[in-house]
């Protein structure tokens, strides 16, 4: 190992993976192909996971390069990786190798495994590349063959209509990010097109052009991350995908996004003003609300998952927020804290989205179906999926000693820093989004009270549910690895946090105390005084007291068998139809911000009495982005190209007479410019 | 020397333009054909001049290739065809001739101020150089938007790429492959087109591209 550079390394694994895909091409309608192909994507992520680990632990400081000769030919493919880049790579490959051993069992049910296996290691190593580019050429062409490879998955099952359209809206939209970073590099490169990131890194922000640069990033990365109002695509596209492919589009692919953030605004863009916080703080409040908020109305269960992603990535990027207005005043220990706070909820978010989308794949394997309203009690009938669900639902809900708590925890006490920034408008701002921030804590935790509850408890609403059986045992495996490091990393944050110190210390300068040398594994972001918390105490406790009261109950109270009239526990009639559904959970929290946030209506249609029909509620929710944005939006090109369409007939003089009035237009702008 | 050798370059270059003017107000097709292959003889003698100037060899060959297929096989060529389209005595002009020449007079001035605020630094050959070669160039343009008879517009075409070649030789370094390509894709252009004509011609019995829009329905 000592030998290869771990830059070198991290390149052949992308290049396994191209060649996996290559092979795929081949061999994907045959039988096997599934275990060739997950099979190595399965063991080069590992390994890229692995040498990315071993940067990050053994050289922290240390950053390894090199040039190829590909690409633009003056300055050739620059890679490099340095801290952030392997924190990034072990998040994307734990992701890419859980999601290649799901697929070793999930891809078995796959209608057509020929479109799907050549994409998927395709997409590994397009999202690895992206984290190792260091100019914008190579940036940029990974960043897209990321987007097409992915929006080849989604289109996977392209006979469904919803399923086009999902792939449609995709396209435009990553297209429309891949021109705002396109355009944002080109600021930084400057006239004499400094495209490598060293020269950008040298010369910094454009004089004047920091705002529009940090604006075209915004708009960029915030398009793939799923920032609103730029998140519609992200709710159709990432459940049309198969699941395993889902969990790598929520879960991994949205965190090569906020990488892309973090590189322009720490790294790229030179030295960090407080102001540049003020964009990305409301972003992101608003975002984790309305992502969360819609979450709760939505009834298909990959889409609960993929709002509730909307919501991660809001998180993530308040958090960025904070660390920037820190960084922003010299304020680097702050800076370091909320920092390390976004980095955390990153590997957090990959890891419980990712075991949330397995669990939705397993139940749309066990059952044919995403509609909630006709799941229900598939507790008893998969009893692994729904355990292994339910260590996801917890920790994304951010209830300790899961990992969701640590981080948001984290973020939280940063948000507690905020009085000491000298900016009134930061003061007032930050404590306004420190409460969004605790409003989508609360409501993503009854998201997912009702995601898990309406689908694995109570009885079950339609056949397909009552006939469930549990899953094959890979994808269970691949279930449990991930809860399993949830749990870890939920109960030994202080590991996870000195991991991150040399990313923390690498973009602000700083990093958080010491944590593993604080007593009893406690983690202490300030100072002792303040605030610490310790996953293992309370683990301990929750373990110890949970135990004591179910023995306690099991010994002493259901000793003696008693017979008395029942109470029916809620349930006279037998029809599954009465218990709560989804929307019934969701209504009080319709009714309070529905009408604001989704202009939500309900129309009861009552029947007079005597008449037979059955009473009916009728919801419209409507979707603010759509109406306000991409309608009118939709209708100015279609106009426009309604007004251009007479320009397809003209005379080839009249073409001519266009090409040379635009051309003398071009030179007598030439001629009055200076 | 030096002086001598920038003003006969001058002097040709210039005489040049000179001639793409004299193509803009030829109405009859015959005459146009003879100024369009004087035009290629001074095309030619400036690219021999370069050569002498610059001590380039190959540029001797760019001008025998200019001289031959551009002064004597097209003209040859075309005014062959017209006879046999019958159409050499025609008159025709889109737009009338005075406009049309204030409009080339106009284009000539903005090619001087855009070429020679853009290239201060440039090499002094060079930029008057450039400044003559983008005139000849618009100039052709100028002469394809103007005229509605194909022949004309192929005229104009090959004087829009006489520009080109002015332009390509008078940067000093300039590869022959480039030149010869150059030549080599007009005189596949020039073939082509002159099937074309005899086609359009035998569809619509003209070769005004007018027949062709009436034919499409189209609207003036």
């Amino acid at each position: 190992m000592a030998a290869i550079a771990p830059i070198v390394a991290t390149l052949w694994c992308v290049a396994a993976l191209l060649i996996t895909g290559a092979i795929a091409v081949a061999v994907g309608r045959l039988k096997w192909a599934r275990w060739l192909i997950y099979g190595s994507s399965l063991t080069v992520c590992a390994i890229a996971c692995a040498v990315a680990i071993v940067h990050l632990i053994a050289r922290p400081a240390a950053v390894s390069e090199i040039v190829l000769p590909l690409g633009l030919p003056w300055i050739g493919a620059n890679f490099r990786l340095d801290a952030l880049a392997a924190f990034f790579l072990v998040v994307i490959n734990l992701g890419g190798a859980a999601a290649s051993l799901y697929g070793l069992g999930y891809g078995r049910h796959e209608s057509a495994p020929e479109r799907v296996l050549p994409f998927f290691p395709l997409f590994l190593a397009g999202m690895n590349l992206v984290l190792v580019a260091a100019d914008a050429f190579t940036f940029l062409l990974s960043w897209e063959s990321m987007s097409l490879a992915s929006w080849a998955l989604v289109m996977t099952h392209h006979r469904e209509a919803e399923n086009r359209k999902a792939g449609y809206v995709y396209i435009v939209m990553a297209s429309f990010g891949t021109l705002a970073l396109l355009l944002a590099f080109g600021l930084m490169a400057g006239p004499e097109g400094g495209y490598a990131f060293a020269t950008m890194r040298a010369h910094g922000a454009p004089t004047g052009l920091a705002g529009l640069v940090l604006a075209l990033a915004l708009l960029g990365t915030g398009s793939k991350a799923g920032l609103v109002p730029l998140h519609v695509w992200l709710p159709l596209a990432h459940p049309a995908a198969p699941s395993h492919v889902s969990a790598l589009m929520s879960g991994v692919m949205t965190k090569v996004a906020v990488y892309g953030f973090i590189r322009i605004t720490f790294d790229l863009l030179g030295p960090v003003s407080w102001w540049w916080a003020v964009p990305v703080l409301f972003a992101g409040a608003i975002t984790a609300v309305l992502g969360v908020l819609t979450a709760l109305m939505q009834n298909d269960i990959k889409r609960v998952l993929a709002y509730s992603t909307i919501e991660n990535i809001g998180l993530i990027f308040v958090a960025i927020g904070l660390a920037l207005a820190f960084e922003g005043n010299g304020m680097k220990a702050a800076a370091a804290l909320a920092m390390t706070a976004a980095l955390f909820h990153v590997l957090n978010h990959a890891l419980f989205k990712s075991l949330l989308f397995f669990g939705a794949g397993a139940v749309l394997t066990a059952t044919g179906e995403r509609r909630m309203e006709t799941l229900g009690g598939l507790l008893n009938r998969m009893p692994a999926t729904g355990l292994l669900f339910l260590v996801g639902a917890v920790a994304i809900s951010a209830l300790p000693p899961l990992n969701g708590f640590a981080s948001e925890w984290l973020m939280l006490q940063a948000v507690l820093l905020s009085p000491e920034l000298p900016q009134w408008a930061l003061k007032l701002l930050i404590p306004a989004v420190g409460a969004m921030l605790a409003l989508a804590a609360a409501l993503a935790a009854a998201c997912f009270v009702r995601a898990f509850g309406i689908s694995f408890l109570g009885r079950p609403r339609s056949p397909a549910a009552s006939n469930a059986h549990e899953v094959d045992g890979l994808s269970i495996a691949a279930m449990a690895t991930l809860a399993l490091l949830c749990l870890l990393t939920g109960i030994f944050p202080a590991l996870v946090i000195d991991a991150l110190a040399p990313v923390s210390s690498a973009l602000t300068g700083s990093r958080m105390p010491v944590q593993t040398h604080v007593a009893w594994l406690s983690i202490v972001p300030i100072a002792e005084s303040r605030s610490s918390y310790n996953g293992l105490l309370v683990f301990l406790f929750i373990t110890a007291s949970a135990s004591l009261a179910a023995f306690v109950i099991h010994r002493l109270a259901s000793d003696k068998l008693r017979r008395a009239p029942a109470w029916d526990c809620g349930f006279p009639d037998p029809s599954p139809a009465t218990q709560y559904t989804a929307d019934s959970f969701a209504q009080p929290l319709r009714r309070v911000f529905g009408g604001f946030a989704f202009r939500a209506t309900e129309v009861v249609d009552m029947p007079s009495p005597g008449d037979g029909r059955p009473a009916r509620i009728t919801v419209t929710l409507r979707d603010l982005a759509w109406d306000l944005i991409y309608d009118p939006i939709i209708r100015l090109v279609a106009y426009l190209a309604e007004r251009l369409n007479h320009l397809q007939f003209l005379t080839i003089r009249r073409y001519l007479s266009l090409v040379f009035g635009a051309l003398i237009l071009l030179l007598l702008i030439l001629a009055a410019w200076s | 020397m030096d002086k001598l050798a920038f003003d006969v370059a001058h002097f040709l270059a210039g005489s040049l333009v000179l001639v793409s003017l004299m193509l803009l107000y030829q109405d009859r097709l015959s005459a146009l054909l003879n100024v369009f292959a004087f035009q290629a003889v001074v095309l030619a003698l400036s690219v021999a001049w370069q050569a002498y100037v610059q001590d380039a060899p190959h540029l001797y060959l760019t001008a025998a290739i200019a001289l031959s297929v551009k002064a004597i096989i097209i003209p040859v060529a075309l005014h062959r065809m017209i006879r046999r389209l019958g159409i050499h005595r025609e008159v025709e002009t889109a737009v009338n001739i005075g406009p049309t020449m204030l409009g080339g007079l106009g284009l000539v001035a903005l090619s001087m101020v855009v070429i020679l605020r853009v290239t201060a630094e440039a090499d002094m050959y060079a930029r008057e150089d450039l400044a003559f070669a983008l005139s000849v160039v618009l100039l052709g343009l100028l002469m394809m938007v103007t005229r509605r008879n194909a022949v004309s517009q192929v005229v104009g075409f090959m004087s829009l790429e006489n520009g080109l070649i002015l332009a390509a030789t008078g940067a000093k370094g300039m590869p022959f492959v480039v030149e010869i390509s150059v030549a080599f894709s007009v005189l596949v252009a020039f073939i082509v087109i002159g099937v074309f004509l005899f086609r359009i011609r035998e569809r619509f019995d003209s070769v005004d591209l007018q027949a062709m829009d009436d034919f499409r329905g189209e609207r003036r």
